[in-house]
């Protein structure tokens, strides 16, 4: 009844190249952001932005990062736990060794750090791929896991091995209650969205995936592997690099090496292959779905319990948290591989015909 | 085929020998593309054929051989420098971009021609955007030109094999290039897909200019519009000439219908 595209007609190639050249699409997005920056705010509470918004929205970058490389240019990677590393350590460097450092400018910086040591641990990809590019940028993540924790000078010789923020300044914008928190790092996934969104509907984007579907094919059309591999390693390592720095000075405030451990690595991955590897949406849907359905289901499991009149023990609650959770992902994974953005569009396909079967 | 005027040797061949270990796939070939001429090579299955065509474009570097395009010598060709000199290909197992659309796949023919930086991707500013629209307009003419406008939004995966073979044509196209290797671009069609094909294989030398350099089985089809015939067995030459000259070469004969003891 709503979605419906009958009598909207593209006159002009502007008008098909939108994002979304759909009207309805785009006015469901703009009202989306609009309430995520206007009714969030004063809708909840602090342990909400805490545990789940301010998580959800950085990962969510660090998954457009992942799936940049892992779903755009078909380059697996378990290092995404350590750009991250590198774009957090880079950042508190900056801000702490070059005086009158702003905080933006230091996340940025630290992002570009980052994108550099992506670009180095992106070399192997030339010459491997699949499982063995997965061993060798594993190498990265084992590699930064030992410098952050045994080079002190990455952590200005602090004795405990943690470092730590003070609330960081935004051109006079103290960012430090958890709304302010939420609100800039809403403003920068919006920005990073737009801009990857723009990235892989262009020239570069189709080089990466021409490099994803058929490398030789690419070559003989005149992409370079070289150039294409490498691009996506640098701005996948940037996105990262960005979220590593947002994840230590925003979310934790003070941190220690093992905040992006292998399993943030892991994580990540899984984030981009339950959302949907290759679709914008699919960074946010992963994330949405590693990082609110554990505390969802750690907050109905009780009451599902109590239902049936059982007692049910926290002990309990977090084991049987864990068995759905991974059950679901078993789940979704038959159901559809490609992720929930499949699934979202797929929907939208239907919708679009909808009363109708074809 | 009015109007059209073949001219002087655009590409030319000289001794090109290439092996794998100690397989010869092809030994001491040679010959010569005219331009705007439709040449074929044909020959039994395993000939080199397809070889012949990845050393033209670069895929594979010949041991020996020299390879002139438009007087340049080009002893060591890799495929991106190929794609830069005008070298345009299609694939015997089409090798299209399986999970973009068919404007994709055609866009990125036309990468070599686009210049923006990253940055203005990133912003989708300044050159991004009004490339975007120069080149969708480029692609628009070929999509028009191969009558695949109702499939241009289609993830290709899910086009029948004889859209696809057209969308691969689509895309070497769109590199505008001024030699076409086409590699079987008729295998495993039916016959009214084989006649659009060829019609618009004639068309793209009729009205383009394009240089057409193609490997073909069917043998009525090559006959009736290559101009002239390049024949290879066993990685070797056995024939060369206009089609009338071909059919009559003994050897070519012995070659596709075995020789009489």
């Amino acid at each position: 009844m709503f979605y419906r595209e009958n009598g909207q007609f593209k006159t002009s190639y502007k008008s098909d190249q939108q994002i979304f050249p759909i009207p309805q699409d785009r006015w469901l997005i703009l009202a989306i952001v609009a309430f995520a920056f206007l009714g969030i705010p004063f809708m909840v509470d602090e342990y909400l932005f805490r545990a789940i918004l301010i998580p959800f929205l950085i990962l969510s970058l660090a998954a457009l990062g992942v799936n940049i490389l892992v779903g755009y240019c078909g380059q697996i990677t378990l290092g995404a736990g350590a750009f991250m590393a590198v774009g957090a350590y880079a950042a508190y460097n900056f801000l702490i060794r070059v005086s009158g450092m702003p905080a933006l400018g230091a996340i940025l910086l630290g992002g570009f750090t980052a994108a550099a040591v992506g670009i180095v641990f992106g070399i192997p990809s030339l010459r491997v791929r699949g499982l063995y590019l997965a061993v060798a940028t594993l190498a990265a993540q084992f590699f930064w896991d030992w410098a952050f924790l045994r080079v002190k000078w990455f952590t200005n010789d602090a004795s405990s091995g943690s470092v730590s923020v003070a609330d960081i300044d935004v051109f006079g914008w103290i960012v430090n209650t958890p709304t302010d928190k939420y609100l800039f790092c809403l403003v920068i996934l919006v920005i990073f969205s737009l801009m990857a969104k723009n990235l892989v509907r262009g020239s570069i984007g189709r080089q990466w995936m021409a490099i994803r579907d058929m490398d030789v094919a690419a070559t003989v059309i005149g992409i370079r592997p070289l150039y294409a591999k490498l691009t996506a390693f640098a701005v996948s390592s940037f996105y990262l690099g960005v979220a590593g720095a947002l994840w230590g000075m925003i979310n934790l405030g003070s941190w220690e090496p093992a905040a992006f451990s292998i399993d943030r690595s892991f994580q990540l991955l899984f984030m981009v292959i339950i959302g949907g590897m290759g679709a914008i949406a699919g960074s946010f849907f992963g994330a949405a779905f590693i990082v609110i359905l554990p505390i969802f289901l750690n907050q109905i499991l009780p009451i599902i319990g109590g239902l049936f009149g059982l007692e049910v023990s926290i002990a309990l609650v977090s084991h049987v948290e864990i068995m759905i959770f991974g059950a679901l992902i078993v789940f979704f994974l038959i159901v559809e591989p490609h992720g929930i953005a499949r699934l979202w569009s797929t929907g939208r396909e239907k919708l679009r015909l909808w009363p109708f079967p074809h | 085929m009015s109007g059209r005027k073949i001219g002087e040797v655009i590409l030319d061949l000289k001794n090109i020998s290439l092996s794998f270990g100690g397989v010869k796939a092809l030994q001491d070939i040679s010959f010569d593309v005219r331009e705007h001429e439709i040449r074929a090579i044909i020959g039994p299955n395993g000939a080199g054929k397809s070889s012949m065509l990845n050393v033209i474009n670069g895929v594979y570097r010949p041991q020996e051989g020299d390879i002139i395009l438009r007087g340049v010598h080009h002893a060591n060709m890799d495929s991106y420098g190929a794609a830069k000199a005008g070298l345009a290909r299609t694939f015997q197992n089409i090798a299209l971009f399986k999970g973009m659309s068919v404007l994709d796949n055609i866009m990125t023919g036309r990468n070599l021609k686009m210049k923006a930086n990253m940055l203005q991707q990133a912003f989708w500013l300044g050159a991004a955007q009004r490339e975007e629209l120069e080149h969708r307009l480029k692609v628009e003419e070929i999509i028009d030109f191969l009558e695949i406008q109702h499939i241009r939004k289609t993830p290709v995966g899910r086009l029948p094999y004889g859209l696809q073979k057209r969308v691969d044509l689509a895309r070497a196209l769109a590199m505008e290039p001024q030699i076409l290797l086409l590699d079987e671009p008729m295998a495993g069609m039916n016959v009214e897909e084989k006649q659009d094909m060829c019609r618009f294989i004639l068309d793209v030398n009729d009205q383009f200019g394009t240089t057409v350099v193609l490997i073909e089985h069917d043998m009525g089809v090559v006959m009736d519009i290559s101009d002239r015939v390049v024949v290879l067995d066993y990685g070797k030459k056995i024939g060369d000439g206009t089609p009338d000259e071909v059919r009559a070469n003994p050897d070519v004969i012995s070659a596709y219908l075995g020789a009489s003891h």
